[in-house]
């Protein structure tokens, strides 16, 4: 048979067995992806589960256990409940007799080549930021990650202030990025010079992140103790 | 139609590892070899998940040759193709998310890799299924070769590592430029250069050969 004749004989080919053929493979192929994803599950959640702990309890030091919670308009709630869009998830610490240590919330804002996206560690007792984290960034390698590496950078956030203003519905001074070597107070993000941009993404996300979380969250401090408090005795 | 030859060869195998080698010689699915081969363990984990689609799809796509209308072929080889890269997705997820994440969208984007799909409707639709299987293998080792060709060559000189084990000490000043894209496009090539140069003194080295006998 010539190619010719091939080509004249396909409009003849009935829709049946193409429909069968697809519909099978589509069939096919949705068993595969199902079974695949049932198996992997729990893989992934405990992979993601021990990502998040491994964060936590870098920007938490101390911790050896956690808890979700979640900002909601009625305050803030054990994470039992479904996360509904607005709501903020936030993560405390505990050490080993259940006390807490401290919260961890995500952050993010645009640096130079895209999102970067933090956990940084709040510490109640000081009211301050203990520590951060990157989970992703896509900055110029050599560059823009010394926002992970720069030793001098990160000792900005050993103990970066972020004390309440008095009538407790924002922060008593604004988190701010300043250029590299002009840091004279506790709220001042000292910059990495070469990595403005990146330096000031950081400074940026904590700041929003910042206000808006903590003034819901140090009012009610309270529940994220007693709760665990409880959940301890529970738990033995 | 055209006569198949059904016997299985060392160059059913071997012609993706050299002659056809999808990247160094057909320059096909440059998305992934340009993009995640900053690094040899990156590199690496792309070769082996494009090796698993392209044999389990062949495979597939083989068995199935006599049963899929002329008319629907493409569609239904796109389908079995993304089933299969969901499920690598899915495994290298339960694996490692911190190469999940290294590897980004670039898992989701084999599904259009065109090398994928050319070898369905050029080979496994026409072969038997052992054959498009051993054809897949050779295919998939030399796309993953030629990844870590880059990979290799680019972690060394852009980070002074080598799957991650550091090698010159903290002296060494990497040359940053070779894990950003345009290190790539170089080291790319700088090994097309390389392999266009061996295979012209090869046929350089035969047809003297042929003038001898002569």
């Amino acid at each position: 048979m010539s190619a010719v004749e091939e080509q004249m004989q396909q409009p003849a080919a009935p829709a049946g067995p193409m429909i069968r053929t697809l519909v099978s493979v589509a069939m096919l192929s949705g068993l595969l992806v199902v079974l695949t994803f049932h198996f992997t599950k729990p893989y992934i959640d405990e992979n993601q589960r021990r990502a998040i702990e491994a964060a936590l309890f870098q920007v938490v030091p101390g911790a050896v256990s956690r808890r979700d919670f979640l900002v909601t308009e009625k305050g803030v709630v054990p994470a039992t409940e479904k996360k509904q869009p607005g709501d903020t998830l936030f993560y405390a610490g505990y050490d080993d007799k259940g006390k807490l240590l401290g919260i961890a919330a995500n952050a993010r804002a645009q640096g130079y080549a895209n999102l970067i996206h933090l956990l940084y560690g709040y510490d109640p007792v000081c009211q301050c930021i203990r520590g951060i984290k990157v989970l992703k960034l896509a900055e110029t390698p050599g560059l823009g990650d010394k926002i992970i590496t720069d030793p001098a950078f990160v000792a900005n956030f050993e103990a970066l202030d972020v004390t309440l203003a008095e009538d407790g519905k924002t922060l008593a001074n604004e988190i701010v990025t300043v250029k590299h070597g002009s840091k004279q107070n506790q709220w001042e993000i000292d910059a990495i010079s070469g990595a403005t941009i990146s330096s000031k993404a950081v400074g940026k996300a904590l700041n929003e992140s910042a206000k808006a979380l903590l003034p819901m969250l140090v009012p009610n401090i309270e529940i994220i103790e007693t709760r665990s408090e409880e959940q301890v005795k529970g738990e033995r | 139609m055209r006569k198949q030859n059904n016997e299985i060869t060392w160059d059913t195998f071997s012609e993706g590892l050299w002659r056809e080698n999808p990247v160094f010689a057909m320059l096909l699915g440059m998305c992934p070899v340009l993009a995640v081969t900053n690094s040899a363990i990156n590199a690496l984990a792309m070769g082996v998940a494009t090796t698993f689609v392209l044999l389990a799809s062949g495979l597939l796509i083989s068995l199935l040759r006599r049963q899929i209308p002329k008319q629907v072929r493409i569609a239904t080889y796109i389908v079995i193709i993304a089933t299969f890269v969901t499920i690598v997705d899915y495994t290298i997820q339960a694996i490692s998310l911190d190469l999940y994440n290294a590897l980004g969208a670039f898992i989701q984007l084999i599904v259009v890799n065109c090398m994928i799909l050319g070898r369905a409707e050029a080979y496994a639709s026409k072969n038997r299924p052992l054959k498009a299987f051993v054809n897949a293998l050779g295919m998939g080792a030399g796309f993953t070769f030629a990844l870590l060709c880059l990979g290799v060559v680019r972690e060394v000189l852009g980070a002074g590592k080598l799957f991650g084990f550091d090698l010159f000490g903290p002296q060494f000043e990497p040359w940053v430029v070779m894990v950003l894209p345009a290190g790539g496009f170089i080291v790319l090539g700088a090994w097309l250069l390389l392999f266009e140069w061996f295979k012209q003194r090869k046929a350089q080295s035969e047809s003297d050969a042929v003038v001898e006998v002569r």
